[in-house]
């Protein structure tokens, strides 16, 4: 059985690391993961205050239950090592890498944060990080920096530098990402961590979004890095499992409660044997419909 | 510690709150403007005195202009603004923060 | 003295003007009797004057109570031709009786208060440079804050005795039918101008605009008006009011907006033939947008939608999703437009709007409004009239009237900035606490205790969080902090109304 408390991680949305207005109130909206943005969304002058105003949010704002992510500088940056550091200190969940283009950069990351955590008496290990494949080298190397470090989670899809790195742009239909996506979403699988898909930016544009959001649903992403919060519920929607889905999943529920109280290592439903899979599938789409309040306190399907 | 250069942290977006830092003769002297300075004057002085104190700044002239920040935006923007002027913001002190 | 709400009232005033304590917000069935206006009979002939200050040094003299609109907003250039030649012309100890006092007419409020020419104000409220004069002590009597019904009853009971009411219309015949449709500075329903056209004892019309007699439709009629006086320009209509009123994309007042649309559905009260109030702003703006989307999906349709109205309530009036449209003001040329074409939105003074002394007011019929707050205390008690430093800085509008709704909805962040709007106790108690509902703020919702009906209704409402009231205010104080109480002087420099004329709050003068 899957540890069923692994995390939902539909909706990762960044936050401009300077701006104290948008980083008091990341956590009302309800995404999953909060990233905190030191890299691109702060001009290089503001880098020192924008690191001291995470740190400070982080030690002193109460972001609920939300994942609590910080895209640090890159490693061929003067602010890298300070970020590592405020951030370890900080106790934030998950450290994101960007511009990862292979496993060593994970690495050394790895040590200084562990080397940080001892500075500053964090518990060893208790600091997550993920990388962002910005390049077509990083994407080749997916898998080798999935599996860098036990502390990685996860991988992000960024787009805009990739698509910059293969001579090309973003496109509607999103085909020159397509190998990207297939090669992110598999290296993290064979890893056993999450996959993010890249920003979509154009607020104009829903109807692209849905289009985008429910490709990369269709293909197994855990989710997408998100620029606004209004793209949250819209995720959330995509992500949303049908009445029907729900229904089999809760028999399949059942099926296992009730094998569980025979002590039979069996699941049978309807006298047919349930696979390991069909069980996965179940508990996730259970995750996804408590967290889509489809379900209630006894969890039975809600009519909506 | 003695401040090296005058320095600035801080925007005056709403929320925010800007904080000048320059060398003083006289301790800590505060001049703030803010909107809520009935409510919160004496708070947001504290912040800023406390965060100078714990980079043992003992005299300075401090011109702050608040646009209705919390407390934790206060003592980041004091703390950018004292490494700024101790010219230390590439090596922080991390026992401050 | 304390009043059921326990604010301290200065007794000495209470007993000089021989006013109440607010007790209930219950009305019962008291018999009223109205007054009516002095009437100097004509034919009509000679209304139609040239000179204003002619009109201005004929009628309005020492002592006397004058009274204007504030449907131009702050487009408004009527109020101050017509105070600057009073003022000039040595007249002194008035009463300005307005409906409300916007920001363009703040200098010259000031600048007669200091030459004696206003020794008294009431209004629904006041803002900027005039608030804080107000209440740093600039004015020597207390202003009496009313609401929109409450000034309507005001008048009818003979409490305001309006002597001369100079009122600017977008157009007018020479005996002085008018509306507020037709013209440049339109402005769309005349709905709390009515109140001193039909009582005051001489009513001047002010206009750019002269049409052909007899003009119609006619909102006001020359049964009621003394001069109709021409002038240059009654208003900027780009200051009026706003085009189109934009959607706001603010995602913590979308947020709001969208839970307090929940709250809507999932209420007993949204069924076909519901009615509702919004307010102008963002998040009721968005309210209306949401509301509309569930009104299709549930196939369910309004009888009316009321009070002040924005384009979005009359884009639902065409859709023939609202049945009717009750107007005492519009707040967009949208919304004004629509009056003078869509013969289902009807223009409603302010006593049939919101009068508590009535034979049944509009805001009785209410189902469901959504309100605005300043503050709002652990009481569900809600001020929209001064800001936490204690400064006069709002107004008390139709908030006390259309809260008596069966479902009264305050829409508000937890906090602004550094001040919480969820607090221990408002700094002016304008709408009590017995007729809010449900408070919805981006991090969840708080039902009044006392409606335990709702509490049941809601309280599994998918992705809506419900705390106590208590647990949002120590939230929010929790974020910002608590603040040093403000220091006050002894000085009573306001107090405010309950719809029914009794007295829920008094403003102190604030310590410099």
């Amino acid at each position: 059985m899957v540890n069923e408390e692994e995390r939902l991680r539909r909706t990762m949305m960044f936050v401009p690391g300077n701006n104290p207005a948008m980083v008091k109130d990341a956590g009302i909206y309800g995404a999953d993961s909060i990233m905190f943005d030191l890299e691109d969304a702060v001009s290089m002058t503001e880098k020192d205050a924008a690191r001291t105003l995470v740190y400070e949010a982080l030690s002193t704002v109460d972001y609920g239950n939300a994942e609590l992510v910080v895209r640090i500088n890159g490693l061929d940056t003067p602010y890298y090592e300070n970020d590592i550091k405020a951030m370890v200190k900080a106790k934030v969940d998950v450290i994101r890498l960007p511009k990862t283009e292979n496993a060593n950069m994970i690495k050394k990351l790895e040590q200084l944060v562990e080397k940080a955590e001892k500075e500053f008496g964090v518990p060893a290990g208790s600091i997550h990080l993920m990388a962002a494949i910005e390049s077509a080298k990083g994407v080749l190397n997916a898998y080798e920096i999935a599996c860098a470090s036990k502390r990685m989670i996860g991988l992000a899809l960024s787009a805009e530098d990739y698509t910059t790195d293969m001579k090309t742009h973003r496109y509607p239909d999103g085909a020159e990402l397509e190998f990207a996506r297939n090669m992110v979403l598999h290296a993290a699988r064979a890893a056993g961590i999450a996959a993010f898909d890249t920003v979509f930016t154009n607020m104009d544009d829903p109807e692209g979004f849905y289009r985008e959001t429910k490709h990369i649903h269709q293909l197994g992403f855990d989710g997408k890095s998100l620029v606004n919060p209004r793209q949250i519920e819209m995720v959330n929607k995509v992500y949303e499992p049908t009445r029907k889905e729900i229904e089999n999943a809760l028999n399949v529920m059942d099926a296992i409660k009730e094998a569980n109280e025979k002590g039979s290592g069996v699941i049978s439903m309807n006298g047919q044997m349930v696979d390991r899979p069909v069980v996965l599938r179940a508990q996730r789409v259970v995750q996804l419909a408590k967290a889509a309040h489809l379900l209630n306190e006894e969890g039975d399907y809600i009519e909506k | 510690m003695e401040i090296k250069r005058t320095a600035i942290a801080g925007t005056l977006e709403s929320s925010d709150i800007q904080i000048m830092l320059s060398k003083g003769t006289e301790g800590i002297q505060v001049t703030l403007k803010s909107d809520v300075e009935k409510q919160f004057g004496d708070q947001i002085r504290k912040v800023i005195t406390s965060v100078l104190k714990s980079f043992n700044i003992e005299n300075a002239k401090v011109t702050a202009v608040d646009k209705g920040a919390l407390d934790c935006v206060i003592k980041a923007r004091t703390i950018t603004a004292s490494q700024r002027a101790l010219e230390i913001a590439d090596s922080p002190e991390w026992e401050v923060l | 003295m304390k009043n059921s709400v326990e604010r301290e009232l200065p007794e000495n005033i209470m007993n000089k003007l021989n006013l109440r304590p607010y007790k209930s917000t219950e009305i019962g069935n008291p018999e009223i009797q109205r007054v009516a206006p002095k009437v100097r009979t004509t034919t009509g002939e000679g209304k139609l004057v040239e000179s204003l200050e002619k009109v201005v040094k004929d009628n309005v003299k020492n002592g006397m109570t004058i009274s204007f609109h504030h449907h131009f907003r702050n487009g408004d250039f009527v109020f101050n031709q017509v105070m600057r030649i009073i003022i000039d012309s040595g007249i002194k100890e008035l009463t300005l009786a307005p409906s409300s006092l916007t920001g363009v007419m703040n200098n010259l409020v000031i600048e007669a208060i200091k030459k004696g020419t206003i020794t008294a104000i009431t209004s629904s409220g006041m803002r900027g440079e005039l608030g804080e004069f107000v209440s740093h002590g600039g004015l020597k009597n207390p202003v009496v804050f009313r609401s929109h019904g409450g000034r309507a009853r005001a008048i009818e009971e003979g409490a305001i005795k309006i002597d001369v009411a100079f009122l600017g219309v977008p157009n007018a015949d020479k005996l002085g039918n008018a509306n507020g449709m037709e013209g440049n500075a339109v402005f769309g329903s005349l709905g709390y101008a009515l109140m001193d056209a039909q009582y005051a004892n001489k009513v001047v019309l002010l206009t750019d605009n002269l049409v052909p007699y007899p003009n119609t439709p006619a909102s006001i009629k020359q049964t009621q008006v003394d001069y109709v006086v021409k002038v240059d320009k009654v208003g900027d209509p780009d200051k009026i009011g706003s085009g189109a009123t934009r959607f706001t994309k603010d995602p913590k007042e979308l947020k709001i907006a969208k839970t307090v649309n929940k709250v809507i559905v999932n209420s007993p009260y949204f069924k076909n033939g519901f009615s509702f109030q919004t307010g102008s702003g963002g998040a009721a703006l968005a309210v209306t947008r949401y509301l509309r989307q569930s009104m299709i999906d549930n196939n369910i349709k309004a009888s009316f939608a009321l009070g002040g109205i924005t384009k979005p309530t009359t884009d639902l009036l065409n859709e023939g999703l609202i049945a009717k449209v009750m107007d005492v003001q519009d707040f967009d040329k949208g919304a004004a437009e629509s009056m003078h074409t869509n013969n289902k939105q009807q223009e409603i003074d302010a006593s049939w709007y919101a009068d508590p002394y009535n034979k049944g007011a509009m805001v009785d019929q209410l189902d469901v409004v959504i309100l605005s707050a300043l503050e709002i205390d652990t009481k569900f008690n809600v001020n929209v009239m001064s800001g936490s430093d204690g400064v006069i800085r709002g107004a008390v509008g139709g908030h006390q009237d259309a809260a008596t709704a069966k479902l009264t909805i305050i829409s508000a962040p937890l906090v602004r900035g550094r001040l919480a709007t969820v607090v221990p106790d408002v700094t002016t108690v304008v709408t009590p606490g017995d007729s809010v509902d449900v408070l919805v703020t981006e991090v969840g919702i708080a039902i009044n205790p006392k409606r335990k009906d709702l509490i049941a209704k809601l309280s599994k409402l998918p992705g809506v969080k419900i705390y106590s009231i208590e647990e949002l205010q120590k939230m929010a104080a929790k974020l910002v902090g608590t603040p040093n109480p403000i220091e006050y002087t002894d000085k009573t420099v306001a107090l405010v109304e309950y719809r029914d004329g009794t007295i829920i709050d008094a403003i102190k003068e604030v310590k410099k």
